[in-house]
């Protein structure tokens, strides 16, 4: 695979729960290094286009073709094993298991070329998980699960990570320590592809833009053109 | 005092084991969200398998030996029960993976008798153990000392194995949020097999160190899965230190209350599930279950009135069988009747089940009460035909009404569980009762009144009441009560917050569903002209749910279906296989498998699919 093409290349993408549907022909693309924003108010269908990438949504059609293998038709639990790493949006920690417990779950063997996480990396990249190893998932707070769930996928080693929402719900500073983590992922060379209402968030990290509006793509360019689109932001995203 | 020490250490004996066979039930369950019912049937392979070899091979190595096979054996059936069927039904909705579990249960029963036969075996004492050690002028068996240690010896090497190791780490992850495991990477069908493997190991090893403490028969499996269940339930669904507690807990109240009232002990494992899930819902040790996710939280498609097309075919067919006494014989209009009687308790079952939402496994109290409350006003009043259909759907009414107060408070397997509780309660008051109930022996001479006495007008009774009934279901069903029980199944919350009082709905619901299934008890008393306890056991239950489950539970027609199909077949091949159970449980294992939705559910699904042209079939 040559450096040029893209890492993940969803095309006409859709997905229903029963009889509503939620996507329609969806079409984006992450190269790899790149961080890519899928932006789009509360309930657009952005954290069903992460499922339905990842197999988690069982009615959906379309291509999905990641690092060259078609994995339109495969089960979670291979998707993952090819190297791409999913954050839900609601975390879903296991609560009974401690940190590294919940680390151990996520453990995949190291792919050539790629950095290798340990517990130990992942301490430096999040300080406050080296304080609380052994405690149940359960019992931490909502920004300390947010950076467990995403040291958890890293220990897979993926070459892509989908973060669902990585910002929603915390703090402003804790919302800033992720924005310098995401940087981070994107200087060790890993493809990141994540969700957003936060336009500001967005544009803090992101290299490309994808606008999602009612399951469709309205806008897919440069996240700079985006910023400088105010009539997309105004007609999408209203802000 | 030596005496209670004496009976304080048989209790603990007996939990031990209580405990090894529970803890892999809930192991499984913990994991796959299974309710295996074949768990049991690991444990009675267990048990003959270590007979056999013990039976063969003399000395140490024949009986320890045998354990050890035995457990192996029992779990590589575990791990081939996982790969063939288990593997195909983890979508399906939670009854049908139950269903297909049964299935397995009458499959292993004939299995068994036709590799072991009928004969009850009696296993041989623990070599090295089989002694007796003296403790204050009471002798306890030293085998029941090695049981005791067992036990937290078990507890001890499953909390290492699921603490200490990375297999262990991801059988608990799985426990909480498979599907969350499963995009991590996690290969979800290799920890499933290792995981059947392992609960089935540990049935088998519980029922192979039964061998010198009880006989070998062919009825342990289900006495045993109902045990286990109580244990698993009492201490939590998929919490193995809470079946421990559970264990230790049932084994001492069933040592101490044998003292007090002798026959009373089974009944006393329901009485205590009937307390713990009354305080406490979840179990000593459980959780409130975290919402379904994916695929299995697919909402129910609304039931449609009938079209006209089956309003049609109904009047078709009910004209037929109003008409069947004029070319039937005495013979199929009897056989219609019991079928005409088993379609009115399917319907009644699949009231609270499918509308309802709520699974029962005890509907046979509510049928067995009717049957009694018939033939109670028969054998002590003299009553007439009439008088014994009123009382039979009102003793029935009434149970209803006390036993559904507590069970519309919980839900899912626990309530299914309590349901199965006040089953066995009021089977063991018709039981143990003998002064009123006649006990064992039943009440006999429930006959029809002279009008009623020959088969055709029995059969029309048969018919007129039950197609009142199911008229009268449906009314329910499509009337603003209706909406309101179903509304409650699919989103308890919502319709709280509108102001509807789901658990009174629910409440009202279950004893509509028992006056029903009374009214069938009470006709099927008259049917047979005698009424036993044994219209209260489990197996009248299980009959129900696998009528209503092969009809398709949320069929309105469903259980007309299931009724005559499983009541035919069950009829015709007792008459001509002695393997009865293992035609019935294949084609059981096959029909859920080609229909996961039932059968009327499944023809419903494709005739709807076939009109809109979507091929989208519902559930």
């Amino acid at each position: 695979m040559s450096g040029d093409s893209p890492l993940l290349t969803v095309e006409h993408l859709n997905a229903r729960y029963g009889r509503a549907r939620i996507l329609t022909d969806i079409d984006l693309a992450v190269d790899p290094g790149q961080v890519l924003a899928v932006i789009g108010r509360n309930g657009a269908g952005k954290s069903t286009i992460f499922k339905s990438i990842m197999g988690l949504v069982a009615d959906r059609w379309g291509r999905v073709t990641f690092a060259g293998i078609d994995i339109a038709a495969r089960g979670p639990a291979p998707i993952a094993r090819l190297g791409l790493g999913y954050v839900p949006e609601d975390r879903r920690i296991f609560k009974d298991l401690t940190v590294m417990e919940n680390l151990a779950v996520g453990r995949r063997p190291a792919r050539p070329g790629l950095p290798c996480w340990t517990p130990e990396r992942l301490f430096t990249l999040f300080p406050n998980l080296a304080e609380m190893r052994h405690r149940p998932g359960g019992r931490m707070s909502g920004g300390e699960q947010q950076m467990l769930t995403i040291a958890r996928t890293l220990m897979g080693n993926p070459r892509l990570v989908m973060l669902d929402e990585p910002s929603e719900g915390l703090a402003p500073r804790i919302v800033e320590m992720m924005a310098l983590a995401i940087l981070e992922l994107k200087r060790e060379g890993l493809a990141v592809m994540l969700s957003e209402q936060n336009l500001h968030f967005a544009a803090l990290v992101s290299d490309r833009a994808v606008v999602i509006e009612k399951g469709q793509v309205r806008f897919h360019g440069a996240m700079a053109a985006l910023v400088d689109d105010a009539a997309v932001r105004q007609t999408y995203l209203m802000v | 005092m030596g005496f209670y020490v004496a009976q304080f250490l048989g209790g603990l004996a007996q939990a031990s084991s209580l405990f090894i066979v529970a803890s892999g039930l809930s192991i499984i369950f913990g994991v796959t969200r299974i309710v295996n019912f074949a768990h049991g049937t690991f444990y009675m392979v267990g048990a003959f398998v270590a007979y056999s070899i013990a039976d063969r091979v003399a000395g140490a190595w024949g009986f320890w030996g045998g354990i050890a096979t035995a457990a192996l054996v029992a779990g590589g059936i575990g791990v081939a029960l996982e790969r063939l069927l288990l593997r195909r039904l983890y979508q399906s909705p939670a009854l049908f993976q139950l269903l297909a579990t049964f299935g397995v249960v009458l499959v292993g029963q004939d299995a068994v008798l036709a590799i072991w036969g009928p004969e009850d075996r009696l296993g041989p004492r623990a070599p090295g153990l089989a002694g007796r050690v003296h403790l204050l002028g009471q002798a306890i068996p030293h085998y029941d000392l090695f049981l005791i240690v067992l036990g937290p010896v078990v507890l001890g090497l499953l909390w290492l194995l699921f603490h200490r190791t990375r297999w262990g780490v991801l059988v608990r992850a799985a426990t909480e949020d498979r599907e969350m495991t499963a995009a991590l990477g996690v290969d979800e069908s290799r920890l499933f097999t290792t995981v059947l493997f392992l609960g089935a190991l540990l049935a088998g090893l519980a029922g192979a160190i039964q061998l010198p403490r009880e006989a070998v028969t062919l009825h342990m499996d289900v006495a045993v899965v109902v045990e286990a269940f109580v244990v698993v339930v009492v201490g939590g669904m998929g919490s193995v230190t809470g079946a421990f507690l559970a264990a230790l807990l049932i084994g001492q109240l069933q040592a101490f209350g044998i003292l007090l009232v002798p026959r009373i002990t089974v009944v006393l494992a329901f009485l205590v599930m009937a307390i713990v899930l009354a305080i406490r819902p979840y179990g000593l040790l459980g959780r409130v279950p975290a919402l379904p996710r994916g695929t299995a939280d697919a909402v129910e498609p609304p039931l449609r009135p009938a079209s006209p097309g089956l309003i049609a075919v109904a009047l078709a067919l009910t004209l037929v069988l109003a008409a069947l006494p004029v070319f039937a014989g005495d013979y199929v209009l009897a056989l219609a009747s019991e079928t005409l009687i088993m379609v009115l308790f399917a319907a009644s079952l699949q009231f609270i089940m499918g509308p309802g939402g709520m699974m029962s496994f005890g509907h046979a109290a509510y049928f067995g009460l009717g049957a009694y409350g018939a033939g109670l006003v028969v054998k002590h009043f003299g009553a007439t035909m009439v008088t014994g259909l009123v009382a039979a759907p009102l003793l029935a009414g009434l149970a209803a009404l006390v036993f559904g107060w507590f069970c519309v408070r919980l839900s899912g397997v626990y309530l299914a569980m309590l349901t199965l509780a006040f089953a066995q309660i009021a089977w063991s008051v018709m039981f143990e009762w003998t002064a009123v109930t006649g006990g064992d022996n039943g009440i006999l001479g429930v006959w029809p009144a002279s009008w009623a006495a020959t088969a055709a007008p029995f059969y029309e009774l048969c018919l007129g009441l039950s197609i009142a009934a199911l008229l009268l279901l449906r009314r329910i069903v499509f009337a603003p009560f209706g909406y309101a029980v179903r509304a409650g199944r699919d989103s308890p919350l919502r319709c709280e917050a509108i102001g509807i009082d789901v658990q009174r709905f629910q409440w009202l619901a279950f004893v509509i569903a028992g006056v029903l299934a009374g009214l069938a008890g009470g006709l099927f008393a008259y049917a047979k002209g005698s009424v036993f306890p044994t219209y209260l056991d489990v197996p009248v239950s299980v009959d129900g749910l696998v009528m209503v489950l092969l009809g398709g539970v949320q069929s309105l027609v469903g259980p007309i279906v299931g009724a005559v199909v499983f009541h035919g077949l069950e009829t015709q091949l007792v008459r001509l296989t002695d393997y009865w159970r293992l035609v019935v449980g294949v084609i059981i294992i096959l029909l859920v498998l080609a229909f996961p939705q039932g059968i009327a559910g499944a023809l419903g699904g494709r005739l709807r699919s076939g009109r809109s042209g979507t091929g989208e079939a519902g559930r």
